[in-house]
């Protein structure tokens, strides 16, 4: 059918509908068009706008084969307690099936403070596992071979600190820093703007970052240095083009921070990776994580002149939402994890957690982890979606949301480089409003009735408070002292002294002093995180946020 | 009373304040006077802050399950300070079976996920002194 027959046709059909669905009001006002045509996606050019999998601009997905080479990596997001307690999930994960492990570190770890330090009173052991130094790092991982597995640790301002802890574990295995495999999240900018674990300000913790990139192009080449997350600002509150829009920018500015540190564009953009949520709407998703691997692509090319295949391709990593998940009937939470999981899935994502049905209530008990890792394996082996690649492209609506997300995060993009860049940005409190206004009008429109969660404002109903939650024992906090002591009894004070001397000494200098070689021999040393990252807090300082509301 | 002024909190090192930012703008909407402290303060910044203000409520907020520990702290240090009759309440993933025991530490109310913000508004209206 020509274009213009087409129209004359459409414009029909929607009037004939309309008379008929005058009856039928309740649902009119969605956002999406009631059908979408090819009138939707005028001047699609298959080739410049999705091309082949594994060819820019990486629409359809990153690698020629996708899901058909291999399946995603099935990593689920665990930790709690002691690096024992740990340990022992990590090992149950691998042997029901996961293909690698991502490390969940409690708040202090992820501050910089030991368990012993006042300001981590109530918190050692709660969200995730408290490590204090190679000590406990080295019983993490205990029995899990380093040179198999491919491991993410979900660490951000110190995580120069725990990436030298596993490399020297690696070492006592026996496993050279260049056969490491993994991630560290190392995002510092969106912690600012939207997950709360900063230690430094701005300049050194970019110096740390650019650091990490340096370092681990010569030394540790499979090393994903950096996980530019937009998961923690969809979690604030942000839309889903905001998502992808603020981390991208976020990009931006990592790239050219290093840039300017006088790196190679090709020298380290191969090891930039992303992490996108999972959010309920599945088709919104799927276009989103489209959209970004084409805007990703595009800025890479031809912003920076990026040379290699490899620098434009936007890999990434997903975890469903976990600000979607209910208090309310929980068992619900199940269903919603398998739609974000297949909405991830036919967005063609690298690796995959996905949480468990009792999460709004606490951190998740072994039963309810074993469902959530089901979750994933029935969708690989049984559902079909991962049986040919990009499933839904050329869907007339996929294509046009697709579109249409690209244009609403370039439009921000462009607006964050208006004000500077994402750093500007933050710093003038910009990206943190544009997400909380976000966040309040889906608040409203949920009291208002006018986005239905089911069990939460419908199809409500009385219940018992569930039992069996995971407990963290109070006691994790002594365990931890007791092993601080017994590491400051064994260990030679004289060279944790000398080597964190050196380490102040090197911070004193300027970026081109790469401080990961001085922070990998105060952690052989048995140095704790807490005094690592004392000595930069000293030289550094610390970050204070100003929250507008 | 006519000016309810209300001092919204994360105490501790959690940075999830997506809960506690709406909650404070809700507040706000619905003609409380509300200070936002921002995220990772002490018990005893919080205490102090609220006597700095002279606030009537201090709502709370935790995600990291350290509300055990750090919730009856900030009302122990209110009450050493002399602020017995400010009206505390919590708010966060917190299980049901912790909830009795934040009672009985002088936490007049928690309000779990899913919860409307006029239940938190109407709570306020009704409790406080």
């Amino acid at each position: 059918m020509a274009n213009d027959t087409l129209k004359t046709e459409f414009k029909r059909y929607m009037d004939e509908a309309d008379a008929k669905c005058a009856k039928f009001p309740e649902r009119a006002n969605l956002e999406p068009n009631r059908l979408y045509t090819p009138l939707d996606i005028e001047g699609f050019d298959y080739e410049k706008d999705l091309g082949f999998p594994g060819e820019f601009p990486f629409t359809r997905g990153v690698q020629p084969t996708m899901y058909r080479g291999r399946f995603w990596t099935m990593r689920m997001y665990a930790g709690f307690s002691t690096a024992e307690e740990s340990n022992k999930r990590y090992r149950y994960l691998l042997a029901n099936g996961g293909s690698g492990l991502s490390c969940a570190f409690d708040l202090p770890t992820q501050i910089g403070y030991d368990s012993t330090d006042p300001m981590a009173e109530g918190e050692v052991g709660k969200v995730g596992v408290a490590i204090d130094s190679l000590a406990d790092m080295e019983i993490l991982f205990n029995q899990i071979d380093l040179s198999k597995v491919s491991t993410s640790m979900t660490i951000n301002a110190p995580a120069s600190v725990l990436l030298c802890m596993y490399i020297a574990v690696a070492e006592k295995q026996g496993v050279p820093a260049a056969k490491l495999r993994g991630t560290i999240q190392n995002d510092i900018l969106k912690e600012y703007s939207a997950r709360g674990t900063y230690i430094f300000p701005p300049k050194p913790s970019m110096r740390l970052i650019t650091n990490i990139f340096e370092y681990c192009s010569k030394n540790v080449p499979l090393w994903n240095t950096i996980s530019i997350s937009g998961y923690h600002i969809r979690e604030a509150g942000s839309t889903a083009a905001q998502e992808i829009a603020f981390t991208i920018a976020d990009g931006i500015a990592y790239v050219e921070a290093a840039l300017k540190a006088g790196m190679d564009i090709d020298a380290f953009a191969g090891r930039l990776s992303f992490f996108w949520n999972a959010h309920n709407n599945v088709l919104e998703e799927v276009a989103k994580y489209r959209a970004s691997r084409r805007i990703w692509a595009r800025i890479m090319k031809d912003r920076f002149h990026a040379k290699k295949a490899k620098s434009m391709m936007l890999r990434f990593h997903t975890q469903t939402a976990g600000s979607m998940l209910t208090a309310q009937q929980p068992n619900n939470n199940i269903v919603r994890v398998a739609l974000q999981v297949a909405a991830a899935v036919m967005g063609g994502t690298q690796s995959l957690h996905t949480n468990s049905k009792d999460e709004a209530l606490a951190l998740p008990t072994t039963e309810s982890v074993t469902i959530a890792l089901r979750t994933q394996q029935i969708v690989a082996y049984e559902s079909g979606l991962a049986d040919t690649i990009d499933p839904l492209g050329g869907s007339y609506y996929v294509e046009a949301l697709t579109n249409k997300i690209e244009k609403e995060a370039m439009d921000y993009i462009k607006k964050i480089d208006e004000l500077g860049g994402a750093p500007e940005a933050i710093a003038k409190g910009y990206i943190q409003k544009e997400i909380q206004d976000s966040a309040y009008k889906w608040q409203m429109d949920v009291e208002q009735g006018k986005r239905i969660i089911v069990g939460v404002n419908k199809f409500t109903q009385e219940e018992e408070p569930p039992k069996n939650l995971l407990r963290v024992d109070g006691s994790v906090g002594k365990l931890q002292a007791k092993k601080i002591a017994d590491v400051k009894a064994k260990r030679d004070n004289a060279k944790v002294k000398a080597t964190l001397a050196a380490l102040e000494d090197a911070c004193h200098k300027d970026e081109k002093t790469n401080l990961i070689p001085f922070i990998l021999e105060a952690v052989r040393a048995y140095a704790t995180e807490g005094e690592i990252c004392g000595v930069m807090r000293k030289v550094f300082g610390e970050f204070k946020a100003h929250t507008a509301l | 009373m006519a000016n309810i002024k209300v001092l919204v909190a994360k105490p501790g090192l959690d940075g999830h304040d997506r809960g506690a930012k709406v909650v404070a703008r809700a507040l706000r909407d619905a003609g409380f006077e509300v200070i936002y402290t921002g995220i990772r303060l002490t018990p005893e910044q919080i205490a102090e802050a609220a006597l700095q203000d002279d606030v009537n409520v201090v709502a709370l907020s935790l995600l990291s399950g350290a509300h055990n520990t750090l919730f009856p702290k900030v009302v122990e240090l209110l009450n050493a300070k002399g602020m017995k009759n400010v009206l505390v309440i919590g708010g966060g993933v917190i299980p049901e079976a912790d909830i009795p025991g934040l009672k009985a530490a002088g936490i007049k109310e928690v309000f779990t996920p899913g919860t409307p913000t006029t239940k938190v508004v109407e709570f306020i209206k009704a409790n406080v002194k």
